[in-house]
């Protein structure tokens, strides 16, 4: 008995000396994240995309360093559950840097804990303009909604003379529709009607036959990717919106990768805005893509969040690089705030070092039949290079 | 069988019932990486005995009791970032007000209706409530929540800290105050009525107890308690968001009181801590699986303990004493 007792005791020393050899190497990343509930999706492009970038440029880090993931799941826009599992990240796991992070509300939450914790936090989703503005130790990888719904209203008012929006009752809808209506009345456009859907709307007939009576040039939709904007795209086609030569329009919500299949080809025409396409033609991206199927099968496809995550990563290996694997917050949040590439999938893309939010170019896309595959196919560069617009548009208020 | 309610046990404080309380205390020194989630069980704990109250004691069946939750939570949220009032016992005198007096309007309708109408209008109460919350974004932030909630020190003394050490001893004070209340309650002549009308309404009224107002009482004190635990949710999160009001912390609430046990105070400490501490544990392990493993506890206690993990306990002890 006091035997065992001694062994497992030695044991315990020897484990423990063990994880403090290996932890002084150990950069510990503690992911809040979605993977359970109606978006599990999100969770699961998102921890593909980090393992895959990790896996791919492990012998990039410095020697003896190795990097951890802790998901934790919030199941959804929960922000009570949220900042629990953010703090007891902080205070249990000791993690060096948060990311994850699909709502805003969850990363409104967040923000006190990587201010008052020194946590630098990567943003790979939440979508909200204000986001970023919650905590010093916030850098944003992903996008913000005014970034696809400006310059999609500067492009639709060159031709498209006439919109009728249709958003999701929920705050991205109304950043997409004010985002939207200031470029587009700016450059001379008319808005002949908006219609904000609730968020859990199945059937959308009735809003779609208001559309149609209308009579716009276009529709400008924002809905949550997934089957409500599935649902809406199968509509437009049904009840003849597409025949009667309204040009649906968008943010790439409407038409994300892995939806496609399930939509067919009634999203075939649709231009959407948007800041990444799988099938951008890029070699970064093609790499990405490649690497992407090889890992997780030929069927698979990354969609925005996966190369949101993938470019997150890749800040925070710049971090680690640079700092020789010894994190300190302050020179880390200097690091990503300055960070910049021409290797991401999207292209090229830096962080604004006075807003420490994404800098990157906004893509005009047309849904196309290309070798049996329906695919987002860009058309052109619309914007290069676009800093969010509500953060310029607060400044030019004060 | 129900739990036949406590007025016939006579009301002296067992020894037993220290312990949940020794634990709690046991647990902020032992356990101080884990106060966020104590805190979380502890205010869960208020919440599902305020269901306790109504559905257990009193029988009354409610799938809409996080509108009170809610209530409370978005009184505590916008007295702060709104009105810029971060004094924590003002917040929670106002949230147990607001979910109290709420709890009276829609209590004199809803219990004015039994079983399958009563649920559906709890139901529809708690979806209304969640559309006014989503769409009100000038006072609830809408789906982005209020975020930055602003918590004066206690006694001006002691600050919310993020690592929760206030946080948790807040509301283990807040939770003692109201279980010594709920306690008070359910020993007394009120209690012994409420479990009268639960087991036999028509018998009642042969008596001449005035059923319908004892109903309204215990409805509106459970939907004050509830209030206060969503206040206090709000206080040790600093935030407040939609979820609150939603259909799901319903369901979960239930499931945490049928999981304890219903009809007896102690099922309220019980469920919520098992829950949460599975709920937590499971999705550290698996992120995307969890759900599966909770829904499996809730199997097999529906299965094999029909009266919750007390009733099971209850089982075993009688057992023994027989043998």
């Amino acid at each position: 008995m006091q035997k065992a007792g001694l062994r497992s005791a030695v044991a315990a020393v020897a484990v423990a000396a063990l994880t403090v050899g290996a932890s002084a190497q150990t950069i510990k990343i503690g992911v809040v994240n979605t993977f359970s509930g109606p978006q599990a999706s999100f969770g699961e492009m998102i921890d593909r995309a980090f393992r895959l970038y990790i896996k791919l440029h492990a012998d990039q880090l410095p020697p003896g360093v190795k990097i951890e993931i802790i998901n934790r799941d919030d199941g959804g826009a929960n922000p009570d559950k949220a900042r629990q599992l953010a703090q007891e990240l902080v205070v249990r796991d000791k993690v060096d840097i948060l990311s994850g992070i699909t709502f805003t509300p969850n990363a409104m939450a967040i923000a006190p804990i990587a201010t008052q914790a020194k946590i630098p936090t990567v943003l790979v989703n939440a979508g909200t303009s204000v986001v970023v503005t919650r905590s010093p130790y916030y850098v944003r990888s992903s996008f913000t909604i005014y970034q696809h719904c400006v310059p999609l209203g500067t492009w639709a008012a060159k031709t498209l003379k006439k919109t009728f929006i249709l958003v999701s009752d929920y705050a991205p809808g109304h950043d997409c529709q004010e985002a939207y209506t200031s470029s587009y009345t700016k450059a001379g456009g008319e808005i002949v009607g908006v219609i904000r859907a609730p968020v859990a709307t199945a059937d959308f007939a009735p809003f779609l036959q208001r559309v149609k009576d209308a009579k716009p040039d276009a529709m400008m939709v924002f809905l949550p990717a997934g089957r409500t904007a599935t649902a809406m795209m199968k509509g437009f086609v049904d009840l003849g919106l597409k025949s009667s030569g309204i040009k649906l329009i968008g943010t790439g919500d409407i038409v994300p990768e892995e939806e496609l299949p399930n939509i067919g080809d009634e999203a075939i025409g649709t231009i959407t805005m948007f800041h990444y396409s799988a099938a951008g033609d890029r070699p970064a991206n093609k790499a990405f893509v490649a690497a992407w199927r090889k890992e997780y099968g030929d069927k698979a496809t990354p969609n925005f969040a996966a190369a949101a995550s993938w470019d997150g990563m890749a800040m925070i290996f710049d971090a680690i690089k640079k700092q020789n694997g010894k994190l300190n917050p302050e020179k880390t949040v200097e690091i990503m705030k300055n960070f910049k590439t021409d290797q991401s999938p999207r292209g090229t893309i830096s962080i604004d070092p006075e807003t420490r939010d994404i800098v990157q170019n906004e893509y005009l896309r047309e849904t196309r039949r290309v070798g049996g595959e329906l695919v987002n196919v860009e058309i052109e560069t619309a914007s290069v290079a676009v800093k969010d617009p509500w953060q310029i548009m607060q400044k030019d208020k004060k | 069988m129900m739990h036949s309610g406590g007025y016939a046990r006579g009301s002296r404080i067992g020894v037993l019932e220290i312990l949940p309380w020794l634990v709690a205390i046991a647990a902020f020194f032992l356990l101080p990486e884990y106060l966020s989630l104590g805190a979380r069980i502890l205010i869960f704990i208020l919440f599902t005995l305020s269901l306790d109250l109504i559905l257990g004691y009193a029988g009354i069946i409610t799938l809409g009791h996080s509108v009170f939750l809610g209530l409370g939570a978005y009184t505590a949220g916008i007295l702060s970032v709104k009105a810029g009032i971060h004094d924590p016992f003002l917040q929670l005198i106002a949230g147990a007000a607001i979910g109290a007096g709420f709890g009276a309007i829609t209590g004199a309708v809803v219990l004015r209706t039994k079983d399958l109408t009563q649920l559906m209008l709890t139901l529809a109460i708690a979806a209304i409530m969640m559309e006014v919350g989503n769409k009100a974004n000038w006072l609830t932030g809408g789906a982005d929540g209020l975020p930055g909630v602003q918590v004066n020190p206690l006694f001006g003394v002691f600050e919310f800290d993020f690592i929760g050490k206030t946080g948790y001893v807040y509301c283990l004070v807040v939770l003692f105050i109201v279980w010594f209340f709920v306690r008070r309650m359910v020993y007394s002549p009120f209690g012994a009525m409420l479990t009268g009308i639960r087991e036999n309404t028509a018998r009642m009224h042969a008596l001449g107890a005035p059923v319908y107002k004892r109903l309204l009482v215990v409805y509106t004190i459970s939907a004050g308690i509830a209030g206060i635990a969503g206040v206090l949710l709000t206080q040790t999160t600093q935030s407040v968001g939609l979820n609150v009001l939603s259909f799901e912390i319903a369901g979960d609430v239930l499931v945490m009181l049928i999981l304890g046990g219903v009809g007896r105070i102690y099922g309220a400490f019980v469920g919520p801590t098992v829950y949460l501490i599975a709920h937590d544990e499971l999705a550290k392990q698996f992120p995307e699986y969890w759900s599966f493993g909770v829904g499996f506890l809730l199997l097999i206690v529906v299965f094999f303990a029909r009266g919750g993990i007390l009733g099971l306990i209850d089982k075993i002890s009688a057992r023994v004493r027989k043998s």
